[in-house]
């Protein structure tokens, strides 16, 4: 079992209740920090402000269409940033626009992945992506 | 897209044979070229030599220990090479150093997996990679 520190970048209320109950299911002792646009990201990535405190996560899941800094722009701050990038990041939205899959990429994001709309299939993917994480990516060490 | 194509890095044959029989049960139409040292797959990768019509892949599985270049080296040449980076590479290998995962991430590594030894939990790796990466993920365009 291991314990993860996620980090969910989302600004739609029912987007995050789906998805910290989602994870709230699984085996996974995880402990999920919501933060709802680009700004609060970063501050919360930085230990700033109201997050001084705030743990580094393993794991960003993320929003493309955010209020103000948009995912696009978040990922690309985060991958450029020394201390930051080695975190995992999973985009995680409704857009399957080819455009905006590949400009992910470009920005080196780890995994592009579509939002279901029908609730148990979002439930579905949200597990995948824990399972998987879990399991076979290691947990690497916290950056700094 | 239509069919995938997968580009496999390892030099050790035990590992191409596991790895090809785990893929043949994929149930996505998908190709895999297999290259057995890291400066094969850079030349591959810049279609060299005898791979001048290659099809570049929309996945890369790389090894960490190969004979002339190793992974980590062919991890930082896909990475800083503009047309190459956006494709997501798998690092898979024997490996569960510390060190590796940590080079691996900060490189831009979109995943680090390590190879179990024994055969059934190999497969169910392999499995799992495709699983996540073919029906769960999105992937980027082929880089031309």
């Amino acid at each position: 079992m291991k314990d993860v520190n996620i980090l969910l970048v989302e600004d739609n209320e029912g987007d995050i209740i789906l998805t910290t109950e989602a994870f709230r299911d699984m085996e996974l002792v995880n402990n999920m920090s919501v933060v709802r646009d680009g700004e609060e990201a970063l501050r919360f990535l930085r230990k700033q402000d109201e997050f001084a405190e705030a743990p580094t996560p393993q794991l960003i899941l993320m929003d493309i269409n955010l209020p103000g800094i948009d995912g696009k722009q978040l990922l690309g701050i985060i991958k450029k940033d020394e201390k930051l990038s080695e975190i995992p990041v999973v985009m995680l939205t409704c857009s399957a626009n080819e455009n905006d899959i590949d400009e992910c990429y470009d920005k080196q994001v780890n995994w592009y992945i579509t939002k279901p709309i029908d609730y148990d299939k979002y439930t579905k993917v949200m597990h995948e992506i824990e399972a998987f994480y879990v399991s076979f990516v290691p947990y690497h060490k916290t950056a700094r | 897209m239509n069919e995938i194509q997968i580009l496999l890095v390892e030099d050790n044959e035990g590992d191409i044979v596991l790895t090809l029989e785990a893929f043949k049960e994929l149930t996505v139409q998908h190709t895999v070229t297999v290259v057995k040292d890291g400066a094969e797959a850079v030349d591959f990768l810049r279609r060299e030599g005898q791979y001048s019509d290659n099809v570049m892949p929309h996945l890369i599985l790389l090894d960490i220990n190969m004979p002339r270049l190793s992974g980590i080296e062919v991890l930082d040449f896909i990475k800083k090479d503009e047309k190459l980076k956006k494709i997501p590479v798998v690092m898979l290998t024997t490996s569960s150093s510390e060190a590796d995962i940590t080079a691996c991430y900060e490189k831009s590594a979109n995943c680090f997996i390590t190879k179990p030894l024994e055969f059934g939990k190999f497969l169910a790796v392999i499995k799992s990679i495709e699983a996540f990466w073919f029906t769960v993920a999105q992937l980027p365009k082929s880089a031309a």
